[in-house]
C-alpha cells in the first residue's frame, strides 16, 4: 500500500497513493496508515483524491482507522472522487467523517 | 485502414456477445474481484457506459464477488463463474460458485446499521449486502445442487439497442 505522509501545519496529510481501497489491499491499508500517523497530531487528513474505487473492505477500513485514531485524533476525508463518494453517499457514512472536496479545502479549516 | 477494418469487426464481434452473453470464470481469492472487474469492465466497453453507471456496475459485482470469497468459500479455493448479457433493461448478470449455502438459504436483507453511536461502536462491515440490495435490481438467490447461484440486474445502459 503506497502512501505518502506529511505535516502541513496541524494537519498530518496522509495521501494514498493507488486507485483502489479495496478487499485485496484494506488489512495492508490499514496497517500502513497506522504506521504512517504514529507521530500524528490532533487531525489526520486523509487524502483520497488518487482513488477511484472504493468497496465495503475500504470503507470498514477506513472506519476502522477512525476508531483507531479516536479519541485524541480525528479523521478528516478529502478529495473523494465520484465513485468513492458514491458507496460513502450510499451506505450513509459520509455523516460520520468530515469530508471536503479538495485537500485545499480541508485544510483551511 | 486494415487497422480500421479490424476494430470494426471486433467491435461488433463484442456487441454480438453481450446481447447473448458473455461468461468467465475467476478463483477464488483476495484478487478475485479485481480480476474479475477487470474483465467485466472491459466487455463492457462497447455500451460507453458513463462514469456513474460504470461505477454502479463495479461496486455491485465487487461486493457479490467479494462476499463469495469471504463467507461462501472461506479459505477454501473454488470458481466463480459469471456470466452476462445486455438487455434493454440493463445488465443481467448471473454469478455462481461451489461454496457453501447462504445462511437460511437467502440473501442478507443488507440493512444499514445506526450510525449515530459512539465512535467505537460504529460499524466497519454490513455494507456490502446493503450496497448490493440498494444498487441492483430483480436479486434472486438459489442453491442448485451443490452450487449458488445469484441472478440480478443492474440498470444501465437503459434502452441501448445493439
Amino acid at each position: 500500500m503506497e502512501l505518502a505522509v506529511k505535516t502541513e501545519g496541524d494537519f498530518c496529510v496522509v495521501t494514498v497513493e493507488e486507485p483502489r481501497i479495496d478487499a485485496a489491499v484494506a488489512v495492508a491499508f490499514k496497517e500502513a496508515v497506522r504506521n504512517g500517523t504514529q507521530n500524528a497530531e490532533s487531525q489526520v487528513v486523509l487524502n483520497l483524491t488518487q482513488v477511484n474505487f472504493i468497496d465495503s473492505s475500504g470503507l470498514g477500513a477506513i472506519v476502522a482507522t477512525m476508531k483507531h485514531l479516536a479519541p485524541e485524533r480525528k479523521l478528516i476525508l478529502a478529495g473523494l472522487t465520484p465513485a468513492v463518494d458514491k458507496v460513502f453517499r450510499l451506505t450513509r457514512m459520509d455523516s460520520v467523517f468530515p469530508t471536503y472536496m479538495t485537500l485545499e479545502d480541508a485544510l483551511r479549516v | 485502414m486494415s487497422e480500421g477494418v479490424h476494430h470494426n469487426t471486433e467491435t461488433t464481434g463484442k456487441q454480438v456477445c453481450l446481447s447473448t452473453g458473455i461468461e468467465f470464470s475467476v478463483s477464488s481469492g483476495s484478487t478475485a474481484a479485481r480480476s474479475a472487474l477487470e474483465q467485466i469492465i472491459s466487455a463492457l466497453q462497447p455500451l460507453k457506459l458513463d462514469i456513474e453507471e460504470t461505477s454502479t456496475v463495479e461496486i455491485v459485482l465487487a461486493e457479490v464477488v467479494n462476499n463469495i470469497v469471504e463467507h461462501s468459500y472461506g479459505d477454501l479455493e473454488g470458481p466463480i463463474t459469471i456470466r452476462f448479457s445486455h438487455h434493454h433493461d440493463g445488465l443481467h448478470v448471473a454469478i455462481t460458485d461451489q461454496g457453501c449455502v447462504m445462511p437460511d438459504g437467502r440473501t442478507p436483507i443488507g440493512q444499514l446499521q445506526p450510525r449515530d453511536v459512539d465512535v467505537d461502536d460504529l460499524p466497519e462491515g454490513g455494507f456490502g449486502w446493503f450496497l448490493i440490495q440498494d444498487l441492483a435490481k430483480d436479486v434472486l438467490y438459489q442453491r442448485v445442487g451443490n452450487e449458488n447461484q445469484l441472478h440480478l440486474r443492474i440498470a444501465v445502459a437503459y434502452g441501448h439497442s445493439h
